[in-house]
This record gives C-alpha cells, structure tokens and sequence, in this order.
C-alpha cells in the first residue's frame, strides 16, 4: 500500500516508522527543512520537504496513485485542506485526519475527510477512565451511516433512578441498547428484562451520541 | 445586508469601513483586539473577539442569519475552512474568501468556493501597467 503522511512531527516520525516495518511504501511530507533532514538521515530518503496542502508539492509526492494519506499536523486547518486536496484533486480513496479541537471532528466530516482522530478525546477519555468515580466512558464513536452512535461504559451508582430497578421498569432513553453488565468480577451477562442493576455495575451500551446526559442522570443522578 | 467579515486586518478592516458605509450591518470578527484599531472611529458596526473556525463564535456573530460570509485573514487554510463552514454548515447564501495561492484556489473553485487569488489579480494588474 501507498501511504502519505503529512507532518513530521512526534505523531507523524513514530506512525512512519511502524508503518514502515509493516512493509508499506510510505512517504512523509514535512515543511521544515531541518527536521526533514534529520528523518531522511536516520530512516533513509522517505521524506519530501514541502507544504503538503500546495496541490504541486502532492503532485511531485504522486499522490494520485497513493491509496492512503494521514495528515498530522498540529494545525487543525492544515489537515482538513492537505485531506480536501489528496481527495478532491487526487482522488485518494481513504483520507484520515488528526483532529485537535474536539468539535472540528463533526466538521471535517462533513466536509469530505474520512476519517478523523481526536487525539484530545483520547486523552481525556483515558484520563476520565482512571478517574475511579467517573460515571460514563466513551469507549468508540461508530462511523459510517451510524457515526451519532457510539459505545459506551456506565458505572451504576447508589441512589440512582436505575440502582435496584429492573430494565423493565427503567424507561431509556430512544435507541439505547444495554449490551453487557460486568458486576463483581463475575461473568459479564446480557442484561434481561428482570435484571436488576446494582449499584457498582459496568454496563457496556450503544447509544446516540445526544442521550448521554439523560443515560448519565437515569445511572448516576441523584 | 448583514455581513460577517473575519480577519480585520488591512484589507478586512478596509471593507469593513466600506460597507458600514453603505449602510450595511457589518460584524468584524479576529482573534487579536489591537486589529479593531483599523476601523474608524465612527463604525457602526460590531467589532467581535474570537476565532472564526468556532461555531459557537459564529453563532454569536449571528452566522444564522446573515447573508454573506468573507474569510479574509492572513492564513489560506483558516479561509478556507472557516468559508466551508460558513456554507456548508450555516448555508450562508454568499460566500467569499481570499486563497492566496493560485493552485488551492483553483481546487477550491472546482469544489464551489468562491475565492479570489490577490497573487493572480496583482500580478495581472501590474503586469497590464507594464504594457500600457
């Protein structure tokens, strides 16, 4: 596979390199003159000096026969144009962007890039993981035709609208499923209608993106 | 009309000047407040800080229902994501931004911005003066 990256940064050096020992072609497109020589000097010549949203500088790269092109810049709007113009003008079939203000991600969707990372929700989800209190975890946004759903981890906690309710009796919000229940260590189970959730209870759920708060106040509200 | 214009730099703040003149409603939108020295002391239009590429600074701009959008500050990329915002998102009816290389303009043409390249139209314009 033909891959192009764009920026030589942290993200983009360490994503050169694995992808290179998986035996891909690769190249990288970096601005800065000496950080491009430096990249070249350690991992050979794999490194094209230029400003990759400039259509002649993804010409020289042959972007047209590149399957797939990574932008990972620090700069939000770079990213979105480098991935417009290697699918607009060179139609690369896959475009990924790193995405660093979170609410950019809707945007560059809508705007023509395939698939975007988040690299500040990463942090902060993983964060809010070891946050021992913290009562809902995004784990993954679905994409595709499904993209407003995503899977998350609620925790139960005492005194909660659904803390010794039944799944019968608690109403959810429209287009939740409760897939799992993981509860002392035992084994996860598919939560029934006569389930009674506890207090403590990690339950793994595919919901809308816009029904957080009311999953977060029906397991976690006082 | 009402028109939200971002960066008010020289240019930015010129056509600012201009169309307050005029007698349209104009919000000048940048990130740096030293900008707003450029418009004239008797502007009567509004003078935002705050980042055009923010949805939420747009809303407060009034992107809702203004009928034109001009991305014109120093930085390609912000134009041209911030004019894609204005009329893919918001369906501004009137969209315009400066792209000042030629290539990315004539991409983003193609793609249905409407954008104009200072680097052409000068270099056409001193180019004519040479050979009149």
């Amino acid at each position: 596979m033909y891959i192009i990256i764009v920026g030589g940064g942290r993200l983009g050096y360490s994503l050169t390199k694995a992808l290179l020992n998986e035996g891909h072609e690769l190249l990288l497109i970096e601005k800065n003159a000496d950080v491009c020589d430096k990249i070249n000097k350690e991992l050979g010549s794999i490194c094209l000096r230029g400003d990759a949203c400039e259509t002649a500088i993804q010409a020289e790269a042959g972007t047209g026969r590149a399957d797939l092109l990574i932008a990972t810049t620090g700069e939000d709007e770079d990213n979105l144009v480098a991935c417009q113009v290697a699918k607009y003008r060179f139609n690369v079939p896959r475009t990924i962007a790193r995405v660093r203000v979170p609410r950019n991600e809707q945007i560059f969707k809508q705007l023509g890039v395939d698939v975007t990372v988040n690299s500040t929700n990463i942090i902060l989800e993983r964060i809010e993981h070891e946050v021992p209190s913290h009562p809902l975890t995004h784990l993954f946004c679905l994409t595709g035709d499904n993209r407003e759903m995503e899977i998350l981890e609620i925790r139960a906690t005492a005194g909660s609208a659904a803390v010794n309710k039944t799944l019968n009796e608690i109403v959810l919000p429209n287009k939740v499923v409760l897939g799992l229940v993981i509860r002392n260590g035992e084994k996860p189970f598919v939560p029934r209608g006569d389930t009674v959730f506890k207090s403590g209870d990690q339950i793994i759920a595919v919901a809308p993106t816009n029904v957080e708060e009311e999953l977060h106040t029906l397991f976690s509200g006082k | 009309m009402k028109v939200i214009i971002m960066g008010c730099g020289r240019v930015g703040a010129q056509m600012a000047t201009m169309l307050d003149q005029e007698g349209h409603s104009v919000i000048a939108l940048d990130t740096d407040a030293y900008s707003f020295r450029r418009l004239p002391p008797d502007f009567k239009g509004e003078a935002l800080l705050g980042d055009g590429l923010d949805e939420d600074v747009l809303r407060r701009a009034g992107i809702e229902d203004a009928d034109a959008f001009v991305a014109v500050t120093q930085e390609d990329n912000r134009n041209v994501m911030a004019a894609q915002i204005a009329q893919k998102i918001f369906n501004v009816k009137k969209v315009v931004c400066r792209i000042y290389d030629p290539l990315r303009r004539d991409l983003y043409s193609v793609l249905g911005l409407e954008a104009i390249s200072p680097t052409i139209v000068l270099a056409e314009m001193l180019k004519e003066k040479l050979e009149s």
